[in-house]
């Protein structure tokens, strides 16, 4: 039995074309494009004075130059706030092409268009823009102070003030025995993909009809927004994402500038047009995420039971909000994690800065959620003298307490309320794998080889699979292939393997007569993007739901013509039977041409068909009412609310107290996102999410000047993590389906970066015995802690010493 | 300036096929492969030699395109993506190796990872037990931001494996 898939670790069939050079990414699309490149901005806040064009005029090979004077109608007004919220009481967004201001180093203020790109750079260097410099804020501290404005009418820089409480938390924090406060810094990061971002466009004017393929995680809203904004009628526009070459959050973000200008361009100059950005464009043009401050005041008994706890977080969004501020709610939401917070009170305020606007990066808010969460555990451990495994598992939520209800409200405006979960089991599955009780017998091991060690965890829960809405289209042809289509997007995670495990398992036919298209509108029109650890929640169940459409109506045909029961026949292998009788059979691809009526002899498959088909009955219409023709169903998947996965990291560091590198030796992870589809791609998830954890706690940063220049924007300064610098990691599984969807399952993609920078933190702390309130942190910066005699040294550290000389 | 000056015509052999193509002189051997000879398997992902997507094979030795002018390589013989199957096909055990692991996710910085360590694993004596030191040796100089590599790692230990059973 090859068709039950769900479940296996089966081979990726989109590999086959990948390793031998025939992906098909944006840049590979269009070699005889006109190319555009994009002057812009080098000051972080300045007006614009000038443009002068008059000397890249006599380039050989210049066909168009753009500014904001250019654009017209919907293109002149400000770029869109994709999600507004109420507590977003100030919004902004930029131009297309700035608008006499510009409010990060990276902003584009001239599209140049030019027969190829090292010309369309060469015509770039000739424009001269003169600026006028404004005062610059650089990082939340500045922008809290308000010495200066990011954008004029906003003096105090915030751009909202969002706000959720489950009770009275001042009350509740007086009453408790013992209360602590403290406040902790995390830093900027990327997703940096390895492709960048990039559009190619191509109008047909004989058609009026355009086609654009863009690097993008939401080809359907890049779509509408292309209508909308060049005032196109939505049928008349096509958007495709090729092969994508990364995502991790930056790419859902839509329309960018270029995805809105390269077409305008195509459609003005009727030639292909084609911009693909550069690694420096991405690092100051597209999007940044982490940087907050937070400060935390956390009551709790003589156990370690938390009774409240009060969060207000300063959250850097950089220039612009077209993202809304769904940050800073997963950070106020998923802070919580696995605990029971008895009265619990978060104000996240959203502040302006000159820097690269802030929009998800895998985790997505998470990753700081969790470092508040679970630094305050180590806190309330370390004040107690309690083992910091013991104070959590005093807080954790009880498998019986489901459905846990939060008491607050998601990214999605619907209820917090965990559907499901084993959160000590995650904790007792960690202890073993990570060898918690093994600690101590470590740390002196490590000791006589001159080397300190400290172990640290963190425990996370995650909503994924967020609505509204993801549909899935399941087709059988006469030939036997089976089409399967759904708008969200691919970067990467497999889609075309899981997806077609799906249909495989629900369907009863070969994987390999199965071909899966993702994330093109020409295919399927409505869609939500790929984001938020949702496209196997979403589109795997509406495909699902499709599936078995396609399942119904075919035991429907085939019973007919088998004259059988429907409840008796079975589909295996692509063919339809009688169950326990063999030789009573049909095969799929015949009851796909028996279920359109017209059936011209083109092929063999119709041919044959004609053996099985049955004279209708004449006073009946040869399509019923309420059916139709065809052997295929479309479905949409829209939940009640999102399904919550969860997971436990540990880390194992080693520091060298010479050069205070930071070694990580051990990782381990137990993760749980319910029924898994395909375990090898979920493990390759859980891989690639905990480099870029590891990464956001000992390397990535975003070092921005107090001017607002981004000073390591290259993969040279900017420290992405190498083979090098990704330990090995253990991982251990644990599953509870979710009970929401049909398939069970719970998201996968965000999670294995979520508690990096909270167990590797805690981890150096315990190393160290100096407190650790600030991540990212290089082996200068703990240097400088460790030489700083008035830096907080950790009552753990205390008792150890006291101990040690007792 | 005249295109005398601003371009040359270059004959390289790419992937065994002797090929000619005028090019501007400061064009990247990166954008000549991928724009000008249509070979768009070898990537480009940062365009300053960090991150290895754009290696290939310059006579037998990965190199970084992006770091060298097509004119450079007048003469010599380059080898891609493309070029790393036998003629009739078959896998380059790499290859092979990199879907048996799942040691790719968006499959961009792959060409570059198979260009490296087929380089390697093609220069060594395949009938010598494979060291972890060399494994880091020919994946530790390419990025890769979707599979942590602990994938990757693992496929050069299945494509040695396979290419020891062969020898």
């Amino acid at each position: 039995m090859t068709t039950k898939l769900f479940g296996e670790p089966v081979r990726r069939r989109e590999d086959a074309r990948l390793i031998v050079g025939k992906g098909r990414y944006l840049d590979d699309i269009g070699h005889t494009a006109l190319a555009a490149a994009f002057v812009r901005s080098p000051h972080a806040h300045a007006r614009i004075v000038d443009i002068d064009v008059e000397g890249a005029l006599d380039v050989e090979g210049l066909v168009a130059i753009y500014t904001y004077e250019d654009l017209t109608g919907p293109m002149a007004e400000p770029l869109p706030v994709l999600i507004p919220h109420p507590q977003l009481h100030a919004p902004r967004t930029g131009y297309a092409l700035a608008n006499g201001e510009v409010n990060h180093v990276g902003e584009p203020v001239v599209m140049v268009v030019a027969t190829d790109r090292y010309v369309a750079e060469d015509i770039c260097d000739r424009i001269v823009v003169t600026y006028e410099e404004l005062p610059v804020v650089v990082g939340v501290d500045a922008a809290r102070e308000a010495a200066a404005a990011v954008h004029a009418e906003i003096p105090d820089n915030v751009a909202a003030r969002h706000h959720q409480q489950t009770a009275d938390v001042p009350a509740a924090l007086a009453s408790s025995p013992r209360t602590l406060s403290f406040t902790q810094y995390i830093e900027r990061s990327a997703c940096t993909p390895m492709e960048g971002k990039g559009v190619h466009a191509k109008w047909d004017a004989d058609d009026r009809s355009l086609r654009v393929y863009t690097s993008t995680q939401a080809s359907t809203s890049v779509r509408a927004a292309i209508a909308a904004k060049l005032e196109l009628s939505l049928d008349t526009v096509e958007v495709i994402a090729p092969d994508v070459g990364g995502g991790f959050g930056v790419k859902i973000v839509h329309p960018w500038p270029e995805e809105l200008l390269v077409p305008l361009a195509a459609i003005a100059l009727g030639q292909e047009v084609k911009w693909a950005e550069d690694r420096r464009e991405h690092f100051i043009s597209s999007a940044h995420e982490r940087q907050q401050r937070q400060e935390i005041t956390v009551g709790y008994d003589d156990e370690g039971r938390i009774t409240a706890l009060d969060v207000h977080i300063w959250h850097d969004n950089g220039a612009y909000t077209p993202y809304g501020i769904i940050v800073p709610i997963v950070t106020a939401t998923q802070l919580v994690g696995p605990y029971v917070i008895p009265a619990y009170r978060v104000i996240v305020e959203s502040v302006y800065t000159n820097t690269v606007i802030v929009t998800p990066y895998r985790g997505a808010g998470r990753p700081q959620g969790c470092y508040a969460m679970e630094r305050t555990m180590d806190r309330i451990a370390d004040d107690l003298g309690l083992d910091r495994a013991l104070v959590r598992e005093r807080n954790l939520i009880q498998p019986s307490q489901f459905p846990y209800d939060h008491h607050l409200t998601f990214q999605d405006g619907r209820p917090v309320i965990y559907d499901s979960g084993d959160f000590p089991g995650l904790l007792d599955k960690l202890r073993a794998l990570v060898g918690w009780s093994e600690a101590d017998r470590l740390r002196d091991e490590a000791a006589s080889r001159g080397r300190l060690l400290g172990v640290g965890m963190a425990l996370y829960v995650e909503g994924t699979g967020p609505g509204p809405y993801e549909g899935g289209h399941v087709q059988v042809l006469g030939s036997g292939k089976v089409l399967v289509s759904t708008g969200l997007t691919s970067q990467g995670q497999g889609h075309e393997t899981a997806f077609a495990q799906i249909v495989a398992s629900e369907l009863g036919v070969p994987i390999e007569d199965i071909e899966v298209t993702t994330g093109d509108t020409r295919r399927f029109a409505y869609a939500v993007g790929t984001f938020a650890s949702r496209a196997a929640v979403m589109s795997g169940n509406a495909i699902a739901l499709a599936a078995r459409g396609v399942k119904e109506k075919a035991l429907r045909i085939a019973a007919d013509v088998l004259e059988a029961d429907p409840s008796d026949l079975e589909i295996s292998e692509g063919v339809v039977q009688v169950k326990g009788t063999p030789g009573a059979s049909i095969p799929l691809s015949t009851v796909a041409v028996l279920s359109n009526p017209l059936r011209y002899a083109f092929d063999e498959a119709a041919k044959q068909a004609t053996q099985f088909a049955r004279p209708g009955s004449d006073d009946k219409p040869p399509v019923a009412v309420g059916d139709a023709p065809g052997l295929e169903h479309r479905d949409y998947y829209s939940p009640i609310r999102s399904t919550f996965a969860s997971g436990a990291h540990a880390a194992i560091v080693e520091i060298d107290p010479a050069t205070w590198e930071i070694d990580v030796v051990k990782y381990a992870v137990v993760h749980d996102c319910g029924n898994v589809v395909n375990p090898m791609i979920v493990e390759g998830q859980v891989h690639g999410g905990v480099a870029q954890g590891v990464g956001g706690a000992l390397y990535e940063r975003m070092a921005y000047d107090k001017d607002g220049q981004l000073q390591n924007a290259s993969f040279m300064d900017f420290l992405m993590p190498y083979a090098s610098e990704v330990p090995d990691i253990d991982i251990d599984h644990q599953q509870t389906p979710s009970p929401l969807n049909p398939l069970g399952i719970k998201g996968a993609g965000e999670a294995g970066v979520i508690p990096g920078t909270a167990a590797i933190a805690s981890a150096i702390e315990d190393a160290v015995g100096r407190r650790i309130a600030a991540m990212p942190i290089s082996p200068t910066e703990l240097y400088d802690l460790m030489r700083d005699d008035s830096s907080e040294r950790t009552a753990t550290a205390q008792r150890r010493e006291a101990g040690a000389m007792a | 300036m005249s295109s005398v000056d601003t371009e040359r015509t270059i004959t390289v052999t790419v992937n065994g096929v002797p090929r000619e193509a005028t090019v501007p002189v400061r064009r990247l051997l990166s954008d000549a492969l991928r724009h000008d000879l249509g070979l768009t398997g070898t990537h480009v992902g940062c365009e300053h030699g960090v991150c290895g997507a754009c290696t290939v094979m310059v006579d037998g030795e990965p190199m970084r395109s992006c770091l060298l002018l097509a004119v450079q390589v007048d003469g010599a013989s380059v080898t891609t993506v493309e070029g790393l199957a036998a003629d009739d096909g078959t896998l380059h055990p790499v290859q092979e190796a990199f879907r048996e692991c799942h040691a790719l996710q968006c499959g961009f910085c792959t060409p570059g990872f198979l260009v490296t360590i087929a380089a390697g694993l093609d220069k060594r004596d395949s009938s010598a037990e494979l060291t972890e030191e060399e494994v880091d040796d020919m994946v530790g100089g390419n990025l890769c931001r979707c599979t942590g590599y602990a994938n990757i790692k693992k496929a050069v230990h299945y494509a040695a494996a396979a290419m020891k059973d062969g020898a």
